[in-house]
């Protein structure tokens, strides 16, 4: 169970941008957070991978606080997968630099062997951040965050590669917190979804249809 | 007003050091923009569709080899004749923000653009003014581009293309990166100057939101243009579509199915009748 309690953040002599965020989230289920740019939804995911320190409360991951060292127990997925690779590693050192995933799930996300030779420069956004999610599905990792990680993918691309999320987290009881404007994607995967303003969530709809 | 015939791009690589290659990146693509119409140009990143951009703009690397036929108002668009209308008949919005001038602000960047246009300075500064207003930009006029927001920044390369009274405007992804806010009334404002008679080509991944504001849409599948529909044929299961790409494409949005044949990035297209 991932949880947070009063979970409060400003960045330096601001404003708070988030103000008490109590969330839950049971491990193979989805859930998604919609807000306006600006409405601190980058931030939240931010905190709940421990990117971020809140500025009061705290994340637990099954009843204990997130670990300052070692793995992470909660990934982040960035929008721009460009900036979260190291441009001067092959892609097979970078997809590997956590784990060595099977073949089987490389194919399932559709990453050809072809590509580990190459630099991330020479792969699409669209190759680099299936390369991004997998690398991020160490066994050890119980939550992803996917911030925004399909805005720039064309619509199939889009949804091959939320499939193949799909079919691994009900597999291995990944709990998964989908960030994004598009509240349609939303309704299609998530089991509960909340709406990030004015620094508090307020629910937008719960349980709408299984995904 | 433009036509595109049987146009073919083919760009070098070099495997090894002395040995040169080429990759054919668009291959024997049509297209025809009448005017007042929004053209959307949809494919998956890598389809080759900013290259199309450049190609009709003269804007390739040296080395291309460029293939087929291009015409504007029924001439021919040789790269003498480009460069002569860069800036002035044809506009381009780039798809990256760094195009602005770091160093200029928003008033400056499209009086200058103006200028380069051929207007006089007092004509510019006026026109200028007159655009900025009309994208609710008069605030930031004096902004530099490091504080304008995504939508702000898109909007002054908006004006910048449309301050010489273009008669084609090629906007190279406009919406990605944008708030829903934001991203309306970007393409409201792209909408906006095909009304006024311009044709404007799209180019985007964004289908959905494409489908708002486009009277057609060729959709482009490794450098391939599988087929150009009516806007209105992307509705229901997209019966109405020829190719199973962009019957895919339609489906595979999230109001749709969300769901199609599993993807593969071999899956061959049906070859077009």
């Amino acid at each position: 169970m991932l949880e947070t309690h009063q979970l409060s953040f400003h960045f330096a002599a601001g404003t708070p941008l988030l103000a008490d965020i109590s969330l839950r989230l049971a491990p193979g289920e989805w859930l998604g957070i919609s807000g306006d740019s600006g409405s601190g939804k980058s931030t939240l995911g931010k905190l709940l991978s421990g990117q971020l320190t809140p500025s009061q409360g705290s994340v637990q991951v099954d009843g204990s606080p997130l670990p300052t060292r070692g793995r992470r127990p909660v990934q982040w997925l960035p929008q721009s997968p460009e900036l979260a690779v190291n441009p001067r590693w092959r892609v097979g050192k970078i997809l590997r630099e956590a784990w060595t995933p099977p073949d089987t799930l490389m194919a399932a996300f559709g990453i050809e062997n072809e590509w580990l030779k190459r630099f991330p420069s020479a792969l699409s956004g669209g190759e680099l951040q299936r390369v991004c999610v997998l690398r991020a599905l160490a066994p050890g990792v119980r939550y992803v965050v996917a911030d925004e990680i399909s805005t720039m993918l064309d619509p199939i691309t889009q949804l091959s590669l939320w499939q193949a999320l799909k079919a691994h987290a009900e597999h291995h009881q990944l709990g998964v917190i989908v960030i994004s404007h598009d509240t349609a994607l939303l309704n299609r995967l998530c089991h509960q979804q909340w709406h990030l303003a004015g620094g508090s969530l307020r629910i937008s709809s719960t349980a709408l249809k299984a995904p | 007003m433009l036509t595109i015939d049987r146009l073919t791009l083919q760009l070098p690589y070099y495997p090894r050091w002395w040995r040169r290659e080429w990759t054919t990146c668009i291959e024997s693509l049509s297209l025809h923009l009448p005017p007042g119409e929004v053209h959307a140009v949809v494919g998956a990143s890598g389809a080759g569709k900013s290259l199309l951009a450049y190609a009709i703009m003269g804007l390739l690397p040296q080395a291309a080899r460029v293939a087929g036929e291009l015409r504007f108002q029924g001439e021919d668009l040789t790269p003498a004749r480009q460069r002569q209308l860069r800036g002035h008949q044809l506009a381009l919005i780039p798809q990256s923000l760094n195009a602005l001038d770091p160093l200029a602000r928003s008033q400056h960047q499209v009086r200058w653009a103006a200028q380069r246009a051929g207007f006089g300075r007092s004509a510019a500064h006026q026109r200028a003014d007159e655009l900025l207003s009309r994208y609710q930009l008069s605030h930031a006029s004096t902004h530099y581009p490091h504080e304008l927001s995504g939508g702000m920044a898109r909007r002054v390369l908006i004006a910048m293309a449309q301050v010489s009274n273009a008669r084609l405007v090629i906007a190279d992804e406009p919406s990605v990166g944008l708030d829903p806010n934001q991203r309306d009334r970007v393409l409201a404002a792209l909408k906006a100057i095909a009304l006024e008679g311009k044709a404007v080509m799209l180019i985007t991944h964004d289908l959905r939101h494409a489908l708002t504001i486009a009277d057609r849409v060729s959709v482009i599948r490794q450098g391939q243009a599988l087929e150009t529909a009516p806007a209105q044929a992307f509705q229901g299961q997209g019966e109405q579509l020829m190719s199973c790409y962009a019957r895919d494409l339609w489906q595979a949005l999230p109001d749709n199915a969300f769901s199609t044949h599993p993807f593969h990035p071999t899956h061959q297209e049906p070859a077009l009748a």
